[in-house]
């Protein structure tokens, strides 16, 4: 479903991808784990098609189509999502209406017919509940004034009403506290489907802990250094990433 | 048929039939300004003697007047002997269909999903009735008269009810005030007159757009909303859609006198020719407006939509001289292209215990350029006065200006004033964001935007808010990428 294939990307002019290969199919959980500063960030972005950052070579393709000539918004109604590191706040946008033109932007794409106010508050309702947010967040304008708690649950709550097919979380668990964290597994958990993916970008193994990945990959200047599964990313809680970017080091570059 | 055009013609026809019999006597009114246009605009209207002399003080006043140039607008000299004092031409010029009408401002119209007829009616066709508002117009007239409110043209108040006229014209408008209120002191044209009676609730929003013959009231409008003792009255003006106008300088007034308990609240859309991309064309918006809050426990409500004209220069204020009496301004301003908004308000607070609350929300976008501009006077006998003012700047682009010049003046230590203001850039991350959920890039544009101006959005009567939301998205498109 999703082929990355020797990927070179830019940020501002400064190159931090360097040959990233990595396939995902449907129904796969992957993790993407590294140092700060390894392009965690960066791959995800890649994915989203973020503005200011630009492959250089290589190739991305979804279901056959290569991916990197569709803009942002049309990715996103083919199904791929990121939660983002840092939710941007939208002020007097109510988180509601803003989730329902996000819905039926994806709905009209499909060619199913747009979801009417009733039928999305129902809807959402449900998913609010699931996901453990009081219905007042409906109403109030999207992030603005949200704990960071808050916010990261509202990634969830949007990406559990869009049902991507790709969904990308970077660094959602990053300054969680445990019951957070643990909405925000339940979240990702419910979502796990024969049909759709799902890329964890972490920094820490305690998500891993509360969903499970099919693959762990180990990002480190750039590049994929090592490919494991569940037990890769618990050797690197207990070994640190200094033994990887030291074996990175010593490898030829290319 | 022709029973519906003849009544058509006597509710509309009034003015223009007297006023521009035939092309000979339209030709009559040269170009250019001196007193024997005034007085001629003057007999035309059939005035009464003190109307006369009253546009002609002005008149003399204005000669030793200089044009303002405190606004941080620019613009080339305006040459006021260039100018045509009486809007005779309008009937004329007139496309006598939709195929004569600009397509682009069609397709505007279309997006904004206005009728066909009154399509015709807003381009300034010369319709042969719109026989649906005509109606709706007559019925309207009925049911107001019933509770004894006023609400006809200018000329009409000035023939029918100048006891009125003459007590309350210039009270809150001075004609000495400023150059451009003066200069429509001696030429007015036309305008709105409301006289709401003592205790009487005016049952629905008085607008302009239901009284069809004021449509073509021209380039100097005047309009006077006078609220008598504990009445009540929401006024509309304006009209939602871009007006076909070629007109360069608007230089209205209006006044608002709100006796003890009356309230009044006056929303404008304003979306007058704004110039093309390049900045060429234009309107000229020079208006003052302001409201007196004359007796105890009154308020005075004032919301406003700016999205047209190429520059525009409007204050609309409130004085608070009764006791507990309320002032408010809610102002949406945007600039795109070359459009140029300087625009604000004065609150003067006189009476014990008077509020007023300004909230302002500057939009700038392409190399537009916007400025709040507003006054707070806490005068020494304003015990216990209050005021809390907000203004917000969005900047969509980097070649776009904001500027806000607030001035608080208290002179009595008991009052207490708040200011806060904030300056925002619509953010590419907000963008992103918006993109990342599916949502194309013009609606992400106008969601944010919406968004950025909800709380005055919400002091516009319900239809109103609606079409000004649709109205910012036209006036915005094309303002990012």
């Amino acid at each position: 479903m999703l082929e990355i294939r020797d990927l070179y990307a830019a940020v501002d002019g400064k190159t931090i991808l360097k040959g990233i290969t990595l396939t995902v199919n449907p129904g796969e959980v992957h993790a993407i784990m590294g140092p700060n500063g390894s392009g965690k960030s960066t791959l995800a972005n890649i994915l989203a098609g973020r503005e200011g950052y630009r492959v250089e070579s290589g190739s991305i393709t979804w279901f056959g189509r290569d991916l990197t000539a569709l803009p942002p918004e049309e990715r996103a109604r083919e199904g791929i999502f990121l939660a983002f590191q840092y939710p941007v706040e939208i002020p007097g946008v109510s988180n509601l209406y803003f989730l329902k033109a996000a819905l039926n932007a994806r709905r009209k794409h499909r060619g199913e017919p747009e979801l009417d106010a009733m039928d999305f508050l129902a809807l959402v309702k449900g998913k609010m509940a699931d996901v453990g947010m009081d219905e007042a967040f409906l109403y109030r304008a999207v992030n603005e004034g949200f704990s960071g708690g808050e916010k990261k649950r509202n990634e969830i709550l949007q990406m559990a009403v869009l049902e991507p097919t790709l969904a990308i979380l970077d660094e959602t668990d990053s300054g969680l506290d445990i019951d957070a964290l643990k909405a925000v597994a339940a979240g990702v958990n419910r979502l796990r489907a024969p049909d759709r993916s799902i890329v964890l970008v972490t920094h820490y193994q305690r998500l891993l802990d509360h969903v499970v990945p099919d693959q762990v990959h180990v990002l480190a200047q750039g590049r994929i250094v090592k490919s494991g599964g569940r037990e890769l990313a618990l050797e690197l809680e207990q070994r640190g990433y200094g033994w990887i970017e030291q074996e990175v080091a010593h490898e030829p570059l290319l | 048929m022709s029973d519906s055009v003849q009544q058509v013609e006597q509710l509309v026809g009034q003015e223009y039939r007297w006023g521009f019999v035939s092309p000979v006597e339209a030709d009559t009114v040269p170009k250019g300004l001196d007193e024997d246009v005034i007085r001629l605009i003057s007999a035309k209207k059939q005035e009464p003697d003190f109307l006369l002399q009253w546009r002609l003080d002005a008149y003399r006043h204005w000669l030793g007047l200089a044009e303002p140039h405190w606004s941080s607008a620019h613009y080339a000299p305006i040459d006021y002997q260039d100018i045509i004092y009486y809007s005779a031409p309008k009937t004329q010029d007139r496309p006598k269909s939709l195929d004569e009408v600009d397509p682009e401002l069609l397709r505007t119209y279309d997006k904004l999903g206005i009728p066909l007829k009154e399509q015709e009616l807003l381009a300034g066709v010369a319709v042969d009735a719109v026989f649906d508002s005509v109606s709706v117009a007559t019925t309207f007239k009925a049911q107001l008269k019933k509770l004894g409110i006023i609400f006809c043209s200018f000329s009409e108040a000035v023939r029918e009810h100048p006891d009125l006229v003459r007590q309350y014209l210039g009270s809150v408008v001075p004609p000495g005030d400023n150059f451009f209120a003066t200069l429509n002191s001696a030429v007015f044209s036309d305008g709105s007159f409301v006289y709401v009676p003592k205790g009487v609730r005016c049952p629905m929003e008085l607008s302009t757009y239901f009284r069809i013959n004021a449509r073509a009231t021209g380039q100097f409008e005047r309009t006077l909303i006078v609220a008598d003792e504990g009445a009540t009255v929401s006024y509309l003006e304006g009209c939602t859609a871009p007006m076909r106008d070629e007109h360069q300088l608007h230089a209205a007034v209006v006044e608002l006198v709100a006796l003890e308990g009356a309230t009044i609240k006056y929303s404008t859309v304003q979306n007058w020719y704004p110039g093309d991309k390049e900045g060429k064309g234009g309107i000229y918006n020079f208006v003052t407006k302001r409201g007196d809050c004359r007796g105890a426990n009154s308020k005075i409500s004032w919301t406003q939509v700016e999205t047209g004209s190429a520059i525009t220069w409007k204050y609309p204020s409130v004085i608070l001289r009764g006791d507990n009496s309320v002032g408010e301004f809610y102002s949406v301003a945007l600039a795109n292209h070359f459009q140029q908004a300087d625009t604000g308000t004065k609150m003067v607070h006189i009476g014990r215990n008077t509020r007023s609350t300004i909230l302002s929300k500057g939009i700038s976008a392409g190399h537009g350029s916007n400025a709040y501009r507003g006054l707070v006077k806490v005068l020494k006998s304003a015990h216990g006065a209050r005021n809390y003012t907000q203004c917000d700047s969005l900047l969509m682009g980097d070649r776009c200006a904001a500027h806000t010049f607030p001035v608080i003046e208290v002179k009595n230590p008991a009052a207490g004033v708040e200011h806060e203001a904030s300056t925002s850039k619509i953010g590419e991350d907000q963008l992103f964001y918006c993109k990342q959920r599916g949502i194309a890039e013009e609606d992400a544009v106008s969601m944010i935007v919406n968004g950025f101006c909800k709380e005055v959005f919400k002091e516009l009567p319900m239809e109103f808010a609606v079409e000004a939301q649709k109205l910012l998205q036209v006036s915005l498109e094309g303002a990012i990428g």
